[in-house]
């Protein structure tokens, strides 16, 4: 008996070490998972923080404008020539310039987007008229992106899309400090653009706060009524097993079907304007719905029913068991389960672009029925364009995209916190 | 708690209420654009500037694919249907027979200018000088018998070398387009097409059997040499950089904006330069086109207005913004011509 005692402890102290190490390697396993997943997060906002914070800067170049009386007409100000006078402007700062060929290279320094800028100013105030002003315009995407430092001088001048001949004035405006980076406001309050530099986030932003309202305002309410019909009203049969199937089944469906459903119901056969973000509210409402029922079931029967049966003990209706005791109750898993919901809408795109909401648009949309596009879209358009500076505008529309994800993850995990009770 | 709760909901309802009324689309004030990826850039340059200097709204431009902006654009007249359809190839026979049928009756034809299209590698390798047979014997699946005789073979080259002694012997790699796209179609046409003229056996076949001579000269092997990069070109110029071995196949903008990356390869003793495209000496280019349904003119804001911008000098000229873009413009009577025809909107017959 005790021969077989000593035996079985020999044994496990002969298996112990190797257990030990067995152990060792499963926790090491781990480890390394969670460190190889975070490394691969760093590297990924890393780079994109690397080539997209320069997109917050905008280049500057100071010109003393002359308000000409002869080229601005007080009767027909929209329609002056201010491009002509941006560029009587530029020539004045560089008069050793004659040659024909080098002035027109002179003006392209400037952004096509000053003469905007300066028929903005003068049209809200034509008292500038006949003045000269000292005034910062945007730079042209070459001149800043030179000036940011992506265009390498070292590389011959054939090959690279700023001449010899522009640095030069690039270096002299640098010498007379009338060349500066600000902050770039463009980027966030203009719509998109085929020039870099006055493309902004603006439009998709809005487009994106509009598909939203519309899927919140559709999605919660009736993904809220469909759980607690499912799980305080109806009847256990093969019918609701049915729609539960369904809607589970709902929840894994390629978000691209959704799409095609919204261009045969809501366009085709609804009539409803193509590329209107209000499309695009409906789309995603039929995309976010399972999941918030899904989530708001959940947390409709995790309030235990000590509570359901105190109150109907004490004489409440049903109704009000639910709307005074359970709702309120399951509200915060309720609504943590719409704001993931809303998080995933925000990052989609395949479904709008059956819909026309993956399209160049400038203007920013105003109404629900007006053209828009959302952030991932835009971040893909300008992904795909050749232009050099679209390259950082892509990493920081990025950037604002997880800025947006992170704050509404983090209002989760803050509702949870605050509202959540535990029995 | 519960009060919150119940407002909140409420609430939710009640804007649910106001914000979807049921908007018909009877009635829009843009011009709607569909089309090739390739003309997106310039006809998206185009719209900013139009919707900057006239009254008009911007219009909105959707990037579909040549292919697919036609299947929208012939879906009929009305207000729902798109006004202006962007393409990198000439309306096809079979696409205007769906027009007709679906009641677009009238469609105005309008040639913007054109793109050649380059194959390119990385500027840390040496430049490539190909022919286009060069390229055929490289890409396409089935090729003459190397030891001899007019048999077709399974493609057995795999390095350049292989196919010319006078190449280098690296690996035959290249990144291109998808099926689906209108730049692989040209590319097929241009430079298969050619390569395979090159060869007698083949090009006698384009005599007795037009059919069997596309299938061979345009069907590109399918064991890895050709890679599909996807529809996105800066995909195609990243990845250059990272194998200077490899070559990509893109439109002529993607090399004018990354030539301090990128090498354009000589053609046929042409290199792809702008002066060599526009004048016709590098011979893979192809016309860019915009059509338009002329039902819309009148009844959708803009669309004459449109036109005019996109087929003035200073727009689509030697000197004009979409040069700047990398669009290639036409020669000068060639340009007079289609904006006269654009301006009388004189409708296009497709034979």
């Amino acid at each position: 008996m005790s021969a077989g005692n000593i035996s079985t402890m020999d044994r496990v102290t002969v298996g112990l070490a190797k257990r030990y190490r067995k152990e060792r390697r499963f926790r090491f396993f781990g480890l390394a998972a969670i460190i190889a997943s975070l490394l691969f997060l760093a590297l990924l906002l890393g780079s994109i923080a690397a080539k997209g914070w320069t997109a917050f800067l905008q280049t500057q170049i100071q010109l003393n404008v002359y308000f000409d009386p002869a080229l601005l007409d007080v009767k027909n100000l929209a329609s002056a020539n201010y491009a002509a006078l941006v560029k009587k402007s530029v020539y004045a700062l560089f008069p050793q310039v004659e040659n024909r060929r080098d002035k027109r290279l002179l003006a392209q320094l400037i952004s096509s987007g000053a003469a905007y800028e300066l028929q903005n100013m003068v049209v809200s105030n034509p008292e500038l008229i006949g003045t000269t002003k000292p005034l910062w315009v945007i730079a042209a995407a070459e001149v800043d992106m030179f000036v940011k430092g992506y265009i390498p001088r070292t590389v011959p001048e054939s090959d690279r899309r700023v001449s010899d001949k522009e640095i030069a004035w690039i270096d002299q405006l640098q010498a007379a400090g009338r060349l500066k980076k600000t902050f770039s406001t463009t980027f966030f309050e203009a719509g998109d653009s085929r020039e870099p530099e006055l493309a902004g986030i603006r439009g998709a932003a809005m487009g994106s706060l509009f598909t939203l309202i519309v899927t919140l305002t559709l999605s919660f309410p009736i993904g809220v009524a469909a759980a607690i019909y499912l799980e305080e009203f109806a009847p256990k049969n093969r019918w609701t097993d049915l729609v539960e199937v369904n809607i589970n089944n709902l929840a894994a469906i390629p978000s691209i079907v959704f799409g095609l459903l919204g261009l045969a119901v809501f366009l085709n056969f609804m009539n409803l304007p193509r590329s209107a973000s209000l499309v695009g509210g409906l789309v995603l409402t039929l995309m976010t719905l399972p999941t918030i029922i899904i989530a708001s079931r959940a947390s409709l029967k995790s309030v235990p029913p000590s509570i359901r049966e105190a109150a109907l003990g004490v004489g409440a209706s049903k109704m009000q068991t639910i709307s005074h005791h359970i709702l309120p109750l399951a509200l915060p898993g309720m609504m943590t389960g719409a704001i993931i919901g809303m998080a995933r809408a925000l990052g989609e795109t395949a479904p709008l672009l059956m819909i026309g909401m993956v399209a160049f648009i400038v203007d920013v949309p105003q109404s629900f029925s007006d053209p828009a596009t959302v952030l991932p879209v835009q971040i893909y358009l300008w992904a795909d364009s050749p232009e050099r500076a679209f390259v950082e505008r892509t990493s920081a529309a990025i950037m604002v995209l997880l800025f947006l994800l992170l704050i509404m993850n983090a209002a989760a995990v803050f509702l949870r916190n605050k509202f959540e009770r535990r029995w | 708690m519960q009060k919150i709760g119940l407002s909140l909901a409420a609430a939710s309802l009640m804007i649910a209420s106001v914000a979807s009324p049921s908007l018909a689309a009877d009635g829009r004030d843009s011009i709607s654009i569909v089309g090739s990826s390739t003309v997106y850039p310039f006809a998206a340059a185009v719209a900013e500037q139009f919707g900057k200097t006239s009254k008009f709204k911007t219009p909105t431009i959707e990037s579909t694919g040549t292919g697919g902006g036609m299947k929208l654009f012939c879906a009929g007249v009305g207000v729902d249907t798109p006004d202006i359809s962007n393409a990198s190839r000439r309306m096809k026979k079979s696409e205007m027979e769906n027009c007709q049928k679906n009641g677009v009756t009238e469609v105005v034809e309008v040639k913007v200018g054109y793109d050649g299209i380059v194959l390119a590698n990385s500027k840390k390798a040496e430049p490539m000088k190909l022919s286009r047979k060069d390229v055929f014997l490289a890409l396409a699946k089935d090729v003459p018998d190397p030891k001899g005789g007019d048999k077709l073979v399974a493609n057995p080259y795999s390095t350049w070398k292989d196919v010319n002694p006078v190449l280098p012997a690296n690996k035959i790699e290249v990144l291109g387009p998808p099926p689906t796209s209108g730049t692989r179609d040209a590319f097929a046409e241009l430079v298969m097409d050619g390569g395979c003229e090159a060869i007698d056996s083949i090009k006698a076949l384009k005599k007795t059997d037009k059919n069997q001579f596309k299938m061979v000269c345009q069907t590109i092997r399918e064991d890895g040499a050709y890679i599909e990069a996807g529809e996105n070109d800066n995909l195609i110029v990243q990845k250059l950089e990272t194998n200077p071995k490899s070559i990509g196949i893109f439109g002529y903008s993607y090399l004018d904006q990354n030539g301090d990356k990128i090498q354009g390869s000589i053609i046929d003793g042409e290199a792809p330069t702008f002066e060599n495209i526009a004048s016709g000496k590098y011979v893979v280019s192809r016309p860019l086109f915009i059509y338009v349904k002329k039902a819309h003119v009148g009844v959708i804001p803009g669309i004459n207005e449109y036109l005019a911008e996109f087929t003035n000098d200073r727009a689509w000229g030697p000197e004009g913004y979409l040069a700047e873009k990398g669009l290639i413009p036409a020669p000068a009577a060639e340009r007079k011509a289609t904006a006269a025809d654009a301006k009388a909107l004189k409708p296009v017959v497709i034979k």
